[in-house]
């Protein structure tokens, strides 16, 4: 085991115990360069999850630096606890996304919980009222009993610490493709709400300050989260499973509230929540920003376990830890809020002005390391990049041609793959109602919520296709952000700014590491075009089970905001007699499609098209068709095509049905994957003016109260099915695949 | 008039309620924090959902044990009206304010949706702007919600009117598809599904406002002269 305290600084050279915190030879030497001697056991131990992946994107870095992070509307990028856009009225929009894919392959419920409960502790450590939580979930194809297993658990803990916390869980997707067997995803986003006045920075500045310890007691569990998160999953992962962090959410709700008040409070200067690499992260992060050093005495950190050692403190993960920097002599004021809560505020150290990162314990200094070194001076990679064979292969393919007999048999198959079936499961059992402003909840394109005492709204939606990143990253990570915005833009509201949840393979494999420069440079397009920076993100590499690596999967968290609530869009019909129309062109795209999945059970050929400049100029057009009040509903057009999407937009109980004229080659015009495309409805007689704003708007025919789907091509009736029967299916298809024996 | 809203550690709809009295009923509302609470001088008092002390040991048992429900006794006996939702309705079933209990749902699962709930009884203080028989749809959002209680129980409370919402389709096995019933004097309701979450068009319900509306109409009967 790691945790063993005599081992000397000799032997940490000698043995290479470094090696198994995950430094290289090469790294430990530029650490004892930087330290002008051994390091001892616990140094090292700093060092390792400083410089693991996870904390300081030692791989990333030179890739993340392409985003563009600017924009008029940016208040806080990348850098602090989570980005801030500003929404008018003095008030802006937090929000980031993070991972915990490895603890959730391990151990579901609590890497799932943990993974939300992390996420928003980083939204109110910024000083903003977390208001909403979104999710996005990969599971291998729910045909065995371990991927049941793994997606019943990972919902039930989202559930289990999103509803206890009082945020409301209100979109979110899950796709389920072979590639995720292994290594699930789990992504969490929080979005919070704040007067921008009120932002927090997470800095110990000030000679002679306090730094106040609060939360959780500290423990064994999650030692070494962030190396662990930084390698690849093996069969040995099973023996990691103390590695995992178990989560309290009703400390979380306790220190939301606490720490809400204590940003009022003159006396707080700075605060900061121990997430990966716990107090170490948090520790040297604070005094590093600020340009000062930190001393602490590992004696005061509350210990919820006996004969702690200084390396188990500084690298425990426990959850629901917050770090506070308080001037001195106002510690009573923080110590008193923080009591009517229930919870003890104690001091563990000062701020120092030389720059040291040192702590003691039981008398003696047990590491003195230079602060900056542990934010800086990790190395940083520029990995060998190389063209898959596979993506040769794929593009010099001819166009995938799919042969289909029956298109209403199509139809429903399409309607119950996982992917495009309702989630219904998934989100009934998330509380996505609390706090009492939410507009739509999940089943929307986007999730929209009011923003209280203010004409105004904001949609928020979390995106990735996987499928085609896979066959094309470059386009594919355009789609992932276009797609993001289509949804935001649908609902009526105006695309800001993006988060990015990059989860790839192993980046020493030169193949995934193009993946990841291709997708950064596609997404950094799109996010150019649609003028939605990045403000913050998270990178989670290393994603493989037994040497295979998950399929490229770029999440795309996106916030838009309703100007006026009088914008706000559903995505279902909501008028018989409406006039239903297609905008955007249709060819015969199928590369990466659900249709592929069906007929050929795996994805290849070239990555659907898409146009940048199309893109923006329909989504304005779009918006601004919303705007004039000349939109009664759109949806965007996605996985399964544009039968899928019409279906979708019936599924609301209310008895509607289409009669819909389809032109040109029937299974390009149903089911092909075309981008750039929405599905609307427009009251007949508002018909010329919407086509007048909006280009591409090809009309298809009208929302009827038969109840019947029915679809003519040319003179041939091609569907004909009751909307009942088709929702009967979709969403039944997950409930009926999670009880089916494997 | 004027409402308290108790906020133990973890009920997280106490804004919520505290928002329907203030705003959408347009009448006074002060969240009182458990410890210090004096529920002296309030007109009626708002027990709100949540998961106070994150439900560990049993949904609702340790915020029934606090202090303030003490006071809570006191007003009940007193008649002041007391409505409690979700984990609300829990504590008073917890404290013996209300008859029953509540189980896990029947899936075991935690389900958040809109149901339809049946207005059975429109003669209580809590009711009289509804009509007898009215569908209304609020929503539910609980892992325990399933009202279970003896059969001598099921009929005094059937006997005595004390049954005042059910639900349409039940979702968690609730006995007799109970939603929410009061104690026997009528001025103690408990209701699992969420009238505050359904008190303007754009939440996509506003038909929990008459819940709130019928409280004032009636303390202004009671209390306001010429009214």
């Amino acid at each position: 085991m790691l945790q063993a305290p005599e081992i000397t600084p000799e032997m940490v050279e000698q043995d290479k115990v470094y090696r198994e915190m995950g430094l290289t030879d090469k790294e430990y030497d530029m650490i004892k360069d930087i330290m002008g001697r051994r390091p001892n056991f616990t140094e090292i131990g700093i060092f390792s999850v400083m410089w693991s992946e996870h904390c300081s994107y030692k791989t990333s870095k030179p890739l993340l630096k392409k985003f563009p992070t600017e924009g008029k509307q940016v208040v806080q990028g990348p850098g602090e606890g989570a980005g801030v856009v500003d929404i008018g009225d003095g008030q802006g929009v937090v929000f980031k996304v993070e991972s915990h894919n490895h603890p959730s392959a391990v151990e579901p419920y609590q890497g799932a919980a943990t993974g939300v409960g992390g996420i928003i502790r980083d939204v109110f450590s910024m000083g903003a009222r977390p208001i909403a939580s979104l999710n996005s979930l990969r599971f291998g194809n729910l045909t065995t009993d371990r991927v049941k297993y793994l997606f019943e658990e990972v919902v039930h803990g989202i559930a289990g610490y999103g509803n206890c916390v009082g945020v409301p869980t209100v979109g979110g997707e899950v796709q389920f493709d072979d590639s995720y067997e292994g290594n699930p995803l789990v992504n969490a986003m929080c979005v919070g709400l704040i007067d921008t006045k009120d932002i927090q920075k997470g800095i110990a500045s000030g000679l002679g300050n306090t730094i106040m310890y609060v939360g959780s007691k500290t423990g064994r569990d999650g030692i070494h989260g962030a190396t662990f998160a930084s390698e690849d999953l093996s069969e040995e992962t099973e023996s990691k499973r103390s590695n995992v962090q178990v989560g309290d959410p009703f400390m979380e709700k306790l220190l939301i509230e606490a720490c809400l008040e204590v940003i009022h409070s003159p006396a707080l200067v700075g605060i900061q929540d121990m997430g990966a690499a716990g107090l170490t992260s948090s520790a040297s992060e604070m005094a590093s920003k600020a340009g000062m050093g930190m001393e602490m005495n590992l004696d005061d950190i509350p210990q919820r376990e006996a004969n702690m050692t200084a390396y188990e403190m500084m690298l425990s993960e426990s959850q629901e830890r917050m770090l506070l920097c308080v001037k001195k002599g106002e510690e009573q004021e923080i110590i008193d809020i923080f009591r009517k809560y229930n919870l003890e505020a104690v001091a563990v150290g000062t701020v120092t002005d030389d720059k040291r990162f040192r702590l003691l314990h039981k008398g003696e200094v047990v590491a003195d390391i230079p602060v900056d070194s542990l934010a800086e001076d990790a190395p940083i990679f520029h990995k060998e990049s190389k063209v898959p064979a596979f993506y040769e292969e794929y593009q010099n393919m001819p166009a995938y041609a799919p042969n289909v007999t029956g298109h209403a048999d199509m139809l429903k198959k399409l309607l119950q793959q996982p992917t495009i079936a309702s989630k219904e499961y998934v989100y009934d059992q998330y509380d996505s109602m609390v706090q009492a402003n939410t507009v739509f909840s999940p089943g929307s394109d986007a999730a929209v919520l009011r923003v209280r005492g203010y004409d105004k709204a904001l949609a928020m939606t979390i995106d990735c296709n996987s499928r085609y990143i896979h066959l094309d990253p470059e386009v594919g990570g355009q789609i992932a952000v276009a797609e993001a915005a289509r949804n935001i833009v649908a609902s009526g509201a105006k695309p800001l700014a993006i988060t990015d949840g990059l989860n790839f393979g192993n980046p020493d494999k030169p193949e995934n590491f193009w993946q990841m420069e291709k997708s950064v440079d596609g997404m950094s397009a799109a996010c150019l075009k649609l003028d939605t920076p990045v403000i913050s993100g998270n990178v989670s590499l290393y994603n493989e089970s037994n040497g295979q690596a998950i399929f490229p999967t770029p999440i795309v968290g996106m916030v838009g905001l309703h100007e006026s609530v009088s914008h706000i869009t559903p995505s279902h019909f909501q008028n018989e007699g409406d006039a239903i129309y297609v905008i955007g062109e249709t060819a015969a795209e199928f590369g990466g499609s659900e249709l592929q999945n069906v007929l050929e059970g795996r994805y290849f050929g070239k990555a659907p098209a898409i146009d940048l400049e199309v893109e923006a100029k329909r989504q304005s057009e779009l918006l601004e068709a919303i705007r004039s009040g000349l939109v009664v509903s759109a949806h965007d057009i996605s996985e399964g095509g544009l039968a899928v999407a019409v279906a979708e937009s019936l599924f609301t109980g209310k008895g509607f049905g289409a009669n819909i004229a389809v032109e040109g080659e029937l299974t390009a015009a149903l089911f092909s994957e075309s981008q750039s495309r929405f599905v609307v409805s427009v009251k007949e007689a508002d018909r010329q003016a919407f086509e007048q704003a909006v280009e591409n708007a090809h009309y298809l025919g009208t929302v009827s109260n038969q109840g019947k789907l029915v679809v003519s091509n040319g003179t041939e009736e091609v569907i004909n099915e009751e909307i009942e029967a088709l929702q009967q299916l979709w969403r039944g298809a997950i409930p009926c695949l999670l009880k089916s024996k494997a | 008039m004027k409402f308290a809203v108790v906020v133990f550690p973890g009920s997280n709809c106490d804004r919520d309620m505290y928002y329907a009295a203030k705003e959408a009923l347009g009448e006074e509302a002060d969240m009182l924090w458990y410890k210090d609470a004096n529920l002296d001088g309030y007109d009626a008092i708002l027990i709100p959902g949540g998961f106070s002390y994150g439900d560990y040991l049993r949904c609702g048992a340790i915020a029934s044990t606090s202090k303030v429900v003490e006071q809570l006794r006191e007003k009940a006996e007193a008649g002041v009206p007391i409505l409690g939702v979700c984990n609300g309705f829990q504590i008073l079933v917890e404290s013996g304010l209300l008859p029953g209990a509540l189980m896990r749902n029947k899936n075991l699962k935690f389900m958040c949706h809109f149901e339809d709930l049946v207005v059975e009884n429109n003669e209580t203080i809590f009711t009289s702007n509804y009509e007898k028989g009215e569908v209304i749809s609020i929503p539910i959002a609980h892992m325990e919600g399933n009202y279970y209680c003896d059969e001598e129980t099921l009929a005094s409370l059937r006997d005595n009117n004390q049954i005042v919402f059910t639900y349409k389709n039940n979702p968690n096995g609730s006995a007799a598809d109970i939603a929410g019933v009061t104690n026997e004097r009528g001025n103690v309701l408990g209701m699992m599904p969420h009238p505050e979450r359904a008190v303007e068009a754009i939440l996509n319900s506003a038909d929990g406002l008459k819940l709130f509306q019928s409280m004032l109409k009636n303390w202004r009967e009671t209390y306001v002269a010429g009214a």
